[in-house]
């Protein structure tokens, strides 16, 4: 079999997972624990696999002829419109589907372990086996269509998802939060994709060649690009749409994991590279989606300092990381965008598992304020955990050094020395707040076994990851913390190994030699203008002071939390911030003020268009026309006299008016 | 005395006047018997010009009509005055106006 | 000679007619009508309709109008007519209307009276070979027997119907027509 039959079969890899969750919510609850979870897993180990044997063979292909189109079938054809459901391997989309069922499978693992005793445990398989279901269908969509078919699947699994446990209002709350506030985005990629068809008619994906034959004006790119960006903003929880992405910690870890930190939420950045011609044909796009992106790193890494719930401090991290990779999208280094999209993979999944295992250890607690000490009792979780803060930080030769100073060596040679400079200080926040936290989770003295401290002095309100089933522990009681079980571990180490070593996929040496990613991801960005060096010696310099920065930052953060709390039970950073700390942690006060403008004006201009203009125009409208009809015919009824001499008189009528004609015939 | 011949157009036009004049009686007279009178007026002379017409086109087919005219009268005046007297039997005055059950 | 009985006759006629219609009293009406009936079986005469002028006399001028004298009689409506018309659109557009058809008639046929193709059923018998009577019952018998037949049912569900709507029904009461407003 050639390799281009063998991908055909493409589609096998989305179909295992989907199958996976058929089953699993048509039949879960007598296959029960822990084979559903088994099931689950095993769909993804071998959906990986299909994966890794797409990989080769579309290696196997020649670096130009890397792109095979799987036929479907026609999805829907309606006069000139006509979609197919078609999947587009290439390297790109390869790459996801690669991470995607790995990572995906990894975590999978580790919620069999996780969710340990959850009633509802084969439901929460079968959600998370239809979700990668349709981020497989989204990364491997050959046109836009198909990539939102995917689009609004995540969406809705993520919704399920996060409120998983939604006895829980809370829960609940933020499940329709993200799916609302997505759905803005959503109404962005669909304008765009209406006027991408009517100027092109045709909604498959271009290359930067095919896309300038149609010589569109230059304001109707922009405009699409811009629209299809506002879905990724939706998707990606970028300023102004990230307000979903913290309440999402409601849901279980490993959706947090799964979902709001390596897949989901990466697919704003996959739609951003795959409609790349767009954003490379305009003029003003790329400088919105890079300046958006790096301002609300900088926005979430500020609001991340002074977070006290663990899950939090990784949302706002991932709202930040999120925000690097659209800097890169925005200034055209679109392959170093999707290597921090890999690599960010790795090490935020590690580190979510990593918080989901001191979480569970904790019975449930997430206050950091209240942990501490934790390496001596969990010397797994606390290991890997390090390497996940390392590589995030920034520290050379991990995974994070790597791609997080691409993106700001790229914007450097872009000559876009401002965002340079806010992707620094970002870079420095970054390492300071992940610091912070894993002093006061691991190294800080304990403090779980003190009786229960002062009650926090904020307006944050501590996220609770708990299962109805779990109570609410004051740890001290109970017994020290354990170390997690194989199944959750496991994972944690695996993907430690790759957050370690996954920068060796994309060195900057060698004169791009050794940058095997981006090189693979050539050919789906063909077209594109490259951003070099200078120099070799201006890349090591940038290197180095990127190095420095992280550095910096972790030693800022280790010489405020070395003891933890301050002997108040205060934490150093908010005392140091005073006034300023509270602002940051309501995130600025934007939720607060955008629930107020929607229940306020917004509200109120909805009433007016439903009462003034739906009710008072359109609904009398209709009304009006019976009316009429009623009118019209009480006004002929009274024809109807019922005298036989009124009768008679129209029929005299009736026959002057024959004569009449008659007489006009014949004249 | 009068030297001209009566030709057909004089019989016609008294059949017309005639005719308009049972018209408008049936329009304006309330007594439903009169009315039935103007009816049987309007018959005769439509009967007339049938007549006028056979002479004149040397057609026997229009005395035949006449014919049957006359016999389709006479029924018609037994069941209308039968009507009449059912509908009015314990009135004392009887006027067309005072029948309006059909009106809508 | 014709003339004179033509005019005398159509005097007669409309002065007749218009009595019909003008008369108070419904059986001066009715009186009037005989008056008119008489004149036309004249004219019938005058235009060598020989069987039809006498059946006008024996049905018409005699049976009907007796009929409707009897009638009048019956139901004892010989009162006057109340003068005020309580709808006065009758008149006010029946007698314009009227007087429009008189003249949209006449100007319809102008010079053109008498059009059509002749003795297409049959020649009359003017030089009274074998008589109107015999000429008419030829064709009656013969052409038109079925409307013949067709009339002879008709006269008899005529009588069955009058039978029927002027009878008195013992135990059934006549419903009395209620004026609605």
């Amino acid at each position: 079999m050639g390799a281009r039959d063998l991908l055909d079969f493409v589609w096998v890899v989305p179909a295992l997972p989907a199958a996976g969750a058929v089953v699993l919510l048509l039949f879960g609850k007598r296959i029960g624990e822990p084979l559903s979870g088994y099931l689950a897993t095993a769909t993804m180990a071998l959906a990986f696999l299909a994966s890794v044997v797409a990989f080769g063979a579309l290696l196997s292909l020649d670096g130009h002829e890397r792109q095979h189109v799987s036929d479907g079938f026609t999805w829907m054809q309606a006069g000139s419109f006509q979609v197919d459901m078609r999947f587009l391997v290439d390297p790109l989309s390869v790459t996801m589907i690669l991470f995607v069922t790995g990572v995906g499978a990894l975590i999978h693992l580790y919620s069999v372990g996780y969710m340990h005793g959850d009633p509802r445990f084969s439901r929460f398989f079968g959600y998370m086996n239809l979700f990668a279901a349709s981020m497989l269908v989204l990364v491997l969509g050959s046109n836009f269509l198909v990539t939102f078919l995917g689009w609004e699947g995540v969406g809705l699994c993520s919704y399920l998802l996060i409120s998983f446990w939604f006895e829980r209002n809370s829960a609940a709350v933020a499940g329709k939060k993200a799916f609302v506030t997505n759905r803005v985005g959503d109404f962005g990629f669909m304008i765009a994709m209406f006027l991408i068809f009517s100027k092109l008619g045709t909604l498959d994906y271009l290359n930067v060649e095919q896309l300038e034959s149609f010589e569109l004006p230059g304001s109707t790119v922009t405009a699409i690009a811009l629209l299809l960006f506002v879905g990724a903003v939706g998707k990606s929880a970028q300023l102004p749409l990230h307000i979903w992405l913290p309440d999402a910690m409601e849901g279980p870890t490993p959706v947090s994991a799964l979902i709001h930190a390596a897949t989901m939420v990466t697919a704003g950045v996959f739609l951003v590279c795959r409609a790349h011609p767009f954003f490379e044909l305009s003029d003003d796009a790329g400088t919105v989606v890079a300046w958006v992106g790096v301002i609300t790193a900088l926005f979430a890494a500020t609001v991340a300092i002074v977070q006290h719930d663990i899950k939090r401090v990784l949302a706002y991290s991932t709202i930040s990381q999120l925000g690097y990779m659209f800097l890169a999208a925005g200034v055209g280094a679109y392959g170093a965008a999707i290597f921090h999209m890999v690599t960010h993979a790795f090490f935020k999944a590690l580190l979510f598992l990593g918080a989901g295992s001191v979480i569970h250890a904790m019975r449930d607690e997430q206050d950091m304020r209240r942990m501490g000490g934790l390496t001596r009792f969990m010397p797994v979780t606390a290991g890997t955990f390090i390497v996940g803060w390392l590589a995030i930080a920034g520290i050379f030769p991990l995974s994070g050094f790597w791609s997080k100073d691409e993106i700001l060596a790229k914007a450097w040679f872009d000559d876009q020395y401002a965002l340079w400079l806010v992707g620094a200080i970002t870079a420095l926040l970054t390492a300071f707040y992940m610091t912070r936290q894993v002093w006061l989770v691991f190294f800080s003295p304990a403090r779980w076994d003190e009786p229960a401290l002062a009650t926090e002095g904020g307006d944050q309100r501590v996220v609770h990851d708990e299962s109805p089933v779990a109570e609410h522990a004051q740890v001290g009681a109970h017994g020290e913390p354990h170390e997690s079980p194989p199944t959750m571990l496991a994972p944690l180490g695996v993907l430690a190994l790759l957050a370690a070593i996954g920068g060796f996929v994309n060195l900057p040496f060698v004169d791009e030699g050794l940058e095997f990613l981006t090189e693979w991801l050539h050919p789906v960005f063909e077209g594109v203008e490259e951003i070099h060096a200078t120099s070799f010696g201006a890349g090591l310099l940038l290197s180095t002071i990127a190095l420095v920065v992280a550095v910096v930052g972790i030693v800022v953060g280790r010489a405020l939390y070395r003891n933890g709390l301050t002997a108040e039970g205060n934490d150093p950073g908010e005392v140091r911030l005073g006034p300023f700390a509270k602002v940051l942690a309501n995130a600025y006060y934007l939720d607060v003020g955008l629930a107020r403008f929607v229940s306020g004006p917004a509200t109120a201009f909805a009433n007016v268009l439903s009462r003034g203009f739906d009710a008072g125009v359109i609904d009398r409208a209709v009304v009006g026309v019976g009316t009429l009809v009623r009118n019209a015919g009480g006004g002929l009824r009274r024809v109807q006299t019922g005298l036989v001499r009124n009768y008679a008189l129209g029929v005299i009528l009736g026959a002057v008016l024959l004569a009449g004609y008659v007489l006009a015939r014949s004249l | 005395m009068l030297a001209a011949e009566v030709t057909p157009p004089y019989y016609l036009t008294l059949a017309a006047a005639l005719f308009t004049i049972g018209a408008v009686g049936l329009l304006v007279r309330r007594n439903t018997l009169v009315m039935f009178m103007c009816i049987e007026l309007m018959l005769n002379a439509a009967n007339l010009t049938f007549v006028t017409y056979a002479k004149a086109l040397d057609d026997i087919g229009g005395q035949v009509i006449v014919f049957f005219t006359l016999v389709v009268a006479a029924a018609e005046v037994a069941v209308g005055l039968a009507i009449i007297v059912a509908i009015f039997r314990r009135r004392q005055n009887v006027t067309a106006d005072d029948v309006d059950l059909l009106k809508g | 000679m014709e003339m004179t009985i033509f005019v005398a006759g159509a005097i007669a006629a409309v002065v007749g007619a218009l009595g019909v219609v003008l008369a108070r009293n419904p059986v001066h009406s009715a009186l009037f009508l005989l008056l008119t009936m008489a004149t036309m079986a004249v004219f019938f005469l005058l235009q060598d309709a020989d069987l039809v002028a006498i059946i006008q006399i024996v049905v018409y001028a005699s049976a009907i109008v007796v009929l409707f004298i009897f009638v009048i009689t019956l139901l004892g409506v010989d009162q006057h007519e109340k003068l005020v018309e309580p709808h006065p659109v009758q008149r006010w557009l029946g007698i314009p209307l009227g007087l429009v058809l008189f003249g949209l008639v006449l100007a319809i046929t102008r010079d053109d009276w008498v059009t059509g193709q002749q003795s297409v059923v049959g020649p009359l018998d003017t030089d009274r070979r074998s008589g109107n009577v015999r000429q008419l019952a030829e064709h009656l018998f013969t052409d038109y027997v079925w409307a013949f037949e067709m009339t002879a049912v008709l006269l008899v569900i005529a009588v069955v119907g009058g039978v029927v709507l002027a009878r008195r029904s013992g135990h059934r009461a006549v419903p009395e027509p209620e004026a609605e407003p």
